[in-house]
């Protein structure tokens, strides 16, 4: 049965499970004087059919589906004769895709082994999926004959179910380690292939970026460049652009919208705010590569060429200006509501005092309550300089390419988002140094983010203690 | 309520005006007409006349008239929600701070309308100080938070003159001696009592000429609410005090004249003497002898 | 007595005096500097909108050239009775080309040719094959065609070209603007609604490029996305608020869960290479694997939202519910969820809102490849709506360009409306206890 037609038979069967399950146990109920002899109502019976009959059912399913492909393969390419054994992981990749092509018949002219082998991957897909409904079918009739013989008015079958149920809601919130231990172990896993080849102390140290030397065969880890301090630098340079955009702008709006403005102005600039961080950023880095980064390269030239200034006459078209500026306002929001949350936290009494003595608003904010929201103001703009660290599509349609140390804000620079981009989109050679390098990249950019956010959260959680 | 004063009489509203109170609730609006005792003095610091204080359009205060007199304590009570700290907010203008509220009536400092467009809301409050409910030092340092008020008015010149406003303020709200080696910590750390009367000090720190303090001691256990009210007895000798209570003891013991609100409206005025003893309002009386409240 | 503060009394009202117009002018300047800021914030908004709309709301128009088409089965090459797969080979560049240079008579030269030839579109080509197709009675006759116009011309008719610009910095040379002009003054230019940018896949060429593929691709990965992140968001969000014991496992789930929130995007999308497309072998550019990673990216915000909403149900109503003698798990299900429901419905659409306009991740999985045709399947090779715009915003054609505004307005579009509709919901079904 092919998996549509499998799935509904299953569904079908545990239906029937839950029916079979709930009369059975109402059918043991009669001779006892009614269902009310029963430890839990009809349905939970029921339930605790299906749980039996479908549960393991749907593991198997599950497990066939992630190991199948993997044990065909396996067994395809085992099959083969000898000079294919020593072809390299990327060759026999391809090999394999060839054999799946012959056998649905794409690709007929081959030679005789892959021929023998197509048709042995087709017998083995064709035994894998009887097998597995063979398989499926008898665990769920197992499933509901056990319950059907387990069910006896004193089964407190809704304990039961709801045993199970707590079981897969904890599953559920168990994905959030497994997600972080995925992310751990997928960057890690390249990383330490990479350190292998590249000492960490060059990447962390090194001066010079050029992995595209890297990409001939023969110079496979034995040259290209992987000193990722350029990269670090741009990064800086262009996260430093953006927070001196956001940091100013978006704490006085906070610090207006809490402390003066009327509700309706606050109710109205406040979503409009938060519209700017609704924008995807792709169409930010749309509008800095096409529209700020030209607008200020004209002016940095039509400066340098007035004044004689090389610095702005030699703008480059893709500014590190340009990107961190545009990702300066997308962090506006992000940097006014934080700020909203801790500054509207600071007490109201304070600011009683702080008027009650003859202080004017502005005193009071600048001398009182902003000393007072002062860590929180800073958890959220270490938050926001994490924000802007990772940020990926801004700088990869505005920033540049060229790993540059400089510290030229009209200059082009390259970050460590947009290194980790470009090595990984399109072809990509496996094992190659280029590719592991994205993958250092990306450990280090997760420690890092990971990193400020634990210091914000603590400096803010501290600050959110002393109000409390 | 169209009730007028003389201004200057000073016995204008005696003897009962509204018939004997039966039941509160509803039909108070006819048991309450006019402000009983002596609302007005010989040598006000501070005049209110007809004022009205209205959130959106609740009403909280009505029509109230009141002097406080210069050095004097008047202690402002009632039960919980009628309107004496409002009434208190309007006295230095901490009401403005509430964008609904609405406040109209003449209140006058030393003759000169509070509310008046020529009066400037921050030399008015650095004439008119205010304490709180519930202690409120500034996340600075002890020392920082009394020079606040002299910095920022630009009272003083020198550091060493600064050094000697916040000693006096300390020493007057008796807090020298306990806090005089840990100028420099956090104000936080202080207990409540001790807070508060760093508040007091704060306050001081600007030579007011009123200070408004509302339900100063609600926050305090009862030793420290004692040592402020001693401190309130010694400061009145300089200082014309208005003070919120929720105690009517407290009120007994540190006044020198009590206000009795009731919904809004100014009930009785007199020598706190004469109010904890005889009152003229049937509502004053029922509310100190505690039959609400 | 006379203390220090006595004396200050005595002097404050005049050294306030002096202070107060400073002071009164530090406020006024510090209140500047708030409306300043909150308006070149909301400007930046206005730009932003503005130059994307400006630039983008000619996308959704298209310029045919209006031709008299000669359908010659000779020139088309096609035999006595051909049959449709004739007809599918034909030749219909030939005729068309025969009749823009009818038009154009002028064109003599090679290079003049050349440039006349490309005022219609390949795109056309199809086109017409695609209706005679349809009506193989047409073959023979002379028609009247509007072709679909090529690139330049379309964009000139649409006044993206500056006709007043040195013609050695337009794509758009002065003799095929005297063409244009004579095609313009004889009726034979007509602007339409651009049908092909709702209906086509990505294509070489700017006049045909559309945007069905990747909307259909982003409908896939949404759907994926939803299906997995809103039930598995719920329940851990129950399970988190309603069951979990206070110790070290669920502290431990929190803190990974407010991590996660903060992970940058582009680190899911390595998960996503190193483990759905290296590990699990499952296919590359399919919606499939955007749908697995999205999630992963969406499950905090569900998660912290579901929270939120389950939080704000009050223990009133659970009391009461346990009182009767529910167990826990009844009084979740039974009436704690249907009450936050509303809540966590509205996080969701945020976080779906999110998902929808993500990219990195997505280049990482490889939904970054040219497509043409339009996924049929959630394990078709496919891109997504603002990945296609990436691609597009890559591509230095002036058609594009319009293009890629054109699709981000659409994805605006969507964006706006899911917005929306967590707001409406929120103001419309979330009880207020």
């Amino acid at each position: 049965m092919q998996t549509p037609t499998l799935l509904t038979v299953l569904v079908i069967l545990v239906l029937a499970g839950y029916w079979i399950g709930r009369q059975r146990s109402i059918q043991l109920a009669q001779p006892a004087g009614g269902i009310r002899f029963l430890r839990s109502l009809p349905n939970y019976y029921g339930l605790m059919a299906v749980v039996w009959a479908g549960v393991p059912a749907v593991l198997v399913l599950l497990l066939w589906g992630a190991f199948d492909s993997v044990l065909v393969r396996g067994m395809v390419m085992a099959g083969l004769p000898e000079q294919f054994q020593q072809l390299t992981a990327e060759r026999q990749g391809l090999i394999f895709n060839q054999i799946g092509n012959i056998a649905r018949g794409a690709d007929p002219s081959a030679d005789p082994a892959l021929l023998a082998a197509a048709e042995h991957y087709k017998n083995l897909l064709q035994i894998s999926v009887v097998a597995r409904s063979i398989v499926l079918l008898s665990i769920v009739f197992a499933g509901i004959g056990i319950a059907y013989f387990y069910i006896k008015p004193e089964v407190r079958a809704r304990e039961h179910f709801e045993a199970v149920l707590r079981t897969s809601l904890l599953t559920c919130s168990l994905i959030a380690i497994f997600t972080t231990l995925g992310i751990v172990m997928s960057v890690l896993w390249e990383s330490i292939k990479f350190f292998r080849i590249i000492p960490p102390t060059e990447f962390l140290f090194g001066l010079q970026w050029s992995p595209q030397i890297a990409l001939r065969a023969d110079q496979q880890g034995a040259s290209g460049a992987f000193g990722a301090i350029p990269l670090f630098a741009g990064t800086l340079l262009i996260a430093a652009i953006a927070l001196i955009v956001a940091v100013p702008i978006g704490l006085m709006s906070a610090i207006y919208l809490a402390e003066y403005a009327k509700p309706k102005v606050r109710n109205t600039v406040k979503p409009l705010l938060e519209v700017l961080a609704g924008i995807p950023t792709v169409v930010y880095g749309f509008f800095a590569a096409l529209t700020a980064a030209p607008f200020i390269r004209d002016v940095a030239h039509w400066i340098g060429n007035t004044f004689g200034w090389e610095v702005f006459a030699n703008a480059s078209a893709q500014s590190a200006l340009a990107a961190g500026a545009v990702m300066g306002i997308m962090i506006i929001p992000f940097i006014s509501s934080l700020a909203d949350d801790v500054i509207t936290a600071v007490p109201r009494s304070l600011r009683d005092g702080s008027l009650a003595i003859g202080a004017t608003r502005s005193e009071t904010i600048r001398k009182v309550i902003f000393p007072a929201a002062l860590p929180g103001i800073v958890g959220s703009i270490i938050l926001a300089a994490s924000r802007a660290i990772g940020e990926t599509m801004i700088v990869v349609m505005a920033a540049g390419l060229s790993a540059k140390l400089t510290a030229n804000p009209l200059d082009s620079v390259t970050t460590v988002t947009v290194q980790i981009a470009t090595l990984l989109v399109g072809d990509q050679e496996f094992d190659s140094p280029k590719t592991m390098a994205a993958f250092a990249l990306g450990l280090t950019l997760f420690v890092v983010t990971l990193g400020l956010n634990f210091i914000a959260l603590k400096v803010v959680n501290k600050y959110r203690e002393q109000y409390d | 309520m169209d009730t007028t004063f003389k201004h200057t009489s000073v016995e204008t509203s005696t003897g009962p005006v509204a018939s004997e109170p039966t039941t509160l609730g509803t039909d108070l609006e006819q048991e309450v007409g006019e402000t009983v005792g002596d609302a007005f003095v010989d040598d006000p610091r501070m005049k209110a006349r007809n004022v009205d204080v209205f959130y959106a359009d609740k009403q909280a205060i009505h029509n109230v008239s009141l002097d406080i007199g210069r050095n004097e304590v008047l202690s402002m009570i009632g039960p919980s929600g009628c309107g004496k700290s409002t009434f208190l907010r309007s006295i230095n203008r901490m009401n403005d701070t509430i964008d609904i509220c609405k406040v109209t009536g003449s209140i006058t400092l030393d003759g000169e309308d509070i509310y008046d467009r020529s009066m400037d809301v921050v030399s008015l409050r650095a004439r008119v100080g205010m304490v709180f409910q519930k202690p409120n030092p500034f996340p600075k340092s002890i020392y920082d938070n009394i020079a606040y008020g002299p910095r920022i008015h630009g009272l003083v010149e020198r550091r060493a003159e600064l050094d000697e406003v916040v000693e006096t303020s300390l020493r007057k709200a008796g807090l020298w001696e306990e806090v005089k080696d840990r100028l420099d910590q956090p104000a936080t750390g202080l207990s409540g009592g001790q807070q508060q009367r760093l508040c007091i000090a704060r306050t001081i720190a600007i030579s007011p000429e009123v200070i408004l303090m509302d339900e100063p001691c609600s926050a305090l256990d009862p030793i420290a609410t004692a040592r402020i009210e001693e401190l309130i007895a010694e400061l009145s000798e300089n200082y014309t005090i208005a003070i919120v209570t929720h105690s009517m003891q407290q009120a007994a013991r540190v006044s020198d004249r009590t206000a009795y609100f009731h919904l809004g409206k100014l009930i009785e005025v007199g020598a706190t003497d004469k109010i904890f003893t005889s009152p003229d309002h049937k509502l004053t009386e029922d509310y100190i002898t505690g039959r609400f409240g | 007595m006379t203390d220090i503060l006595n004396e200050m009394a005595t002097r404050r009202e005049q050294k306030l005096k002096r202070s107060l117009s400073k002071r009164y002018r530090q406020e006024v300047v510090f209140k500047a500097f708030g409306v300043a800021s909150i308006v070149s914030a909301l400007l930046f908004l206005v730009i932003l909108l503005w130059t994307i709309f400006a630039q983008g709301h000619t996308a959704f128009q298209t310029t045919q050239v209006r031709l008299s088409v000669d359908l010659d089965p000779v020139t088309l090459g096609l035999p006595d009775n051909p049959t449709e797969q004739d007809i599918f080979r034909a030749s219909f560049g030939t005729v068309l080309r025969d009749a823009i240079m009818a038009k154009i008579p002028e064109a003599s030269s090679r290079r003049e040719r050349r440039a006349v030839i490309e005022f219609i579109s390949t795109g056309a080509t199809y086109d017409l094959r695609d209706k005679v197709i349809a009506n193989p009675e047409l073959i023979g006759q002379t028609i009247e065609y509007w072709a679909l116009a090529g690139d330049d011309l379309n964009q000139f008719n649409k006044g993206n070209i500056d006709r007043n610009v040195d013609e050695s910095n337009r794509q758009f040379k002065d003799n095929q603007i005297a063409w244009f002009d004579k095609l313009d003054a004889n009726g034979d230019i007509k602007t339409t609604f651009n049908t092909n940018f709702f209906t086509n896949g990505d294509s070489r060429d700017a006049e045909m490029a559309g945007i069905a593929g990747s909307i259909v691709g982003s409908f896939y990965v949404l759907v994926v996305t939803l299906l997995l992140s809103f039930p598995i968001g719920v329940a851990a969000a129950v399970y988190l608020e309603e069951f979990a014991p206070k110790n070290r496992v669920t502290e431990i789930i929190e803190i990974n869960i407010n991590n996660l929130a903060a992970v940058p995007s582009i680190v899911f999308g390595l998960l996503g290479l190193a483990i759905f497309l290296n590990v699990a072998h499952l296919p590359r550019s399919a919606p499939v694997v955007g749908g697995l990673v999205l999630t992963l990216m969406s499950l905090p915000t569900i998660i912290i939202s579901s929270r939120a909403a389950i939080k704000a149900v009050p223990p009133s109503i659970r009391e009461a519910a346990t009182g009767m003698g529910a167990s826990k798990m009844q009084v979740v299900l039974q009436h704690v969820l249907p009450l936050a429901m509303p809540g966590m419905m509205t996080g969701t659409i945020i976080a779906m809102a999110q998902a929808l306009g993500e990219t990195a991740p997505l280049l990482m999985i490889g939904m970054v490849a040219f497509i043409v045709d339009i996924p049929s399947g959630p394990m078709d090779a496919a891109t997504v709506l603002p990945v296609q715009i990436y691609t597009w915003a890559e591509n230095p054609e002036l058609g594009f360009r319009e293009n890629t505004s054109g699709a981000i307005i659409v994805l605006l579009g969507f964006l706006a409306f899911m917005n929306a509709t967590a707001v409406y919901l929120r103001k419309r079904l979330e009880r207020r206890w």
